[in-house]
């Protein structure tokens, strides 16, 4: 943890490549539970439940994309979001899908 | 005489306005192609992220699921046909089936039944002609595949191989579909689609590369929802190819029927001429004999 401290998170959909960026954090709801994760945490996979997906990115802003039915991965600070349909409408998500 | 120039004059302007189709399909062919390929290429972020993933699940030796198990003797085989919906697209669809053919003739030698899925209307043309069954069919959109469509197939597909082989279902998925390789190398292949294959080849490469992840909720449930997704995935991808695919042996077949009637217009032409100077001499001919035999009188 101590060598990198941001996440590369990475958004995909179906059937096109919604985002790409770092990020400081991310937020998700899993089918168990709400999980956030930050820089330095263990290899993951976890099943997406039914809710937003939340990307805090370095400068403050924030990205927050509806993940219906997918699940995301976490290793080595590489993060991907895999959802079935992913669609942005967060604040700065003008400016994510340039 | 006048009627066989007025013969050819008619098979010219037929062959043009022929030709005159072809150009414009080939065209449309060619616009199209660019975004098959892009769409093929937009949908590998997604695959790719979900074959990780699922070989990293599969490659923790400890699980056993129902989508990964062999069944020690096979009775009976789905096979998932995709041709196009429409013709003029060369040898695409003839491909396609000579191939399920090959599938289906060495399934029924190993002793297996099989259940066939069609995807689009030339092949639902073949099978309905030569009055034989098949379980399901989707037509309609093979040029441009929606992944709902494909998700519906996989569900079928996947609902059928959980079945138990005496309520119907099946012990294994076969695809056939074409690949893409480039704009002149499209390929026809079987693809076993389940139980998975492919998970073996990659755990040997891949071990040390993949981290042991923890899963959420358990492994098992985590490959619940993965593998169907996998499947879907996977249907989904091969759509995508045959689009593609179809589209360049389209353009193809398009190209060379509009040279081959550029050869016929010249062809056509040429004789056109000859019978009409053949004509002329003949006219020659006949009037000089008239006035000789006139004046010889």
């Amino acid at each position: 943890m101590a060598d990198r401290h941001e996440l590369e998170v990475e958004i995909v959909a179906e059937d096109h490549f919604v985002w790409s960026g770092p990020a400081q954090s991310v937020s998700a709801r899993t089918i168990d539970g709400e999980i956030g994760i930050l820089p330095g945490h263990t290899p993951m996979l976890a099943v997406l439940g039914d809710g937003d997906v939340v990307v805090q990115q370095a400068g403050g802003q924030t990205i927050t994309a509806h993940a219906e039915g997918g699940f995301f991965s976490v290793d080595n600070d590489r993060v991907v979001i895999v959802a079935g349909a992913a669609s942005l409408n967060g604040t700065a998500a003008g400016q994510g899908a340039a | 005489m006048g009627a066989q120039i007025r013969v050819y004059r008619q098979k010219i302007a037929s062959t043009q306005s022929m030709q005159k189709i072809f150009k414009a399909m080939e065209l449309i062919a060619t616009s199209r192609i660019g975004k098959a390929r892009e769409r093929v290429a937009a949908s590998l972020p997604y695959a790719n992220a979900i074959t990780r993933a699922v070989s990293a699940v599969s490659s923790q030796q400890d699980i056993e699921h129902v989508l990964t198990s062999e069944v020690e003797n096979p009775r009976r085989s789905a096979v998932l046909i995709l041709s196009s919906d429409r013709g003029m697209a060369g040898a695409y669809s003839a491909n396609i089936l000579r191939h399920a053919e090959e599938l289906l003739e060495k399934l029924h030698s190993e002793g297996k039944e099989t259940d066939v899925y069609l995807v689009g209307r030339k092949a639902q043309g073949y099978f309905d002609f030569r009055g034989r069954e098949y379980k399901d069919l989707w037509s309609g959109d093979t040029d441009s595949p929606k992944f709902e469509r494909a998700r519906e197939i996989g569900r079928t597909l996947v609902d059928s191989f959980l079945h138990d082989t005496e309520d119907g279902g099946v012990d294994e998925i076969h695809v056939v579909f074409t690949e893409f390789h480039s704009l002149v190398s499209q390929v026809p292949t079987v693809v076993r689609l389940l139980p998975l294959e492919v998970v073996e080849e990659e755990v040997t490469d891949e071990t040390e590369l993949l981290p042991l992840y923890e899963y959420e909720p358990a492994p098992e449930d985590v490959l619940d929802a993965l593998l169907p997704k996998y499947i879907e995935s996977r249907i989904f991808s091969a759509m995508l190819q045959s689009a593609a695919s179809e589209l360049a042996n389209r353009q193809r077949a398009m190209k060379s029927a509009g040279d081959n009637a550029k050869d016929l217009v010249r062809e056509y032409t040429l004789k056109m001429n000859n019978a009409r100077q053949a004509e002329i001499t003949q006219e020659l001919t006949e009037l000089i004999a008239g006035a000789d035999a006139l004046s010889a009188s």
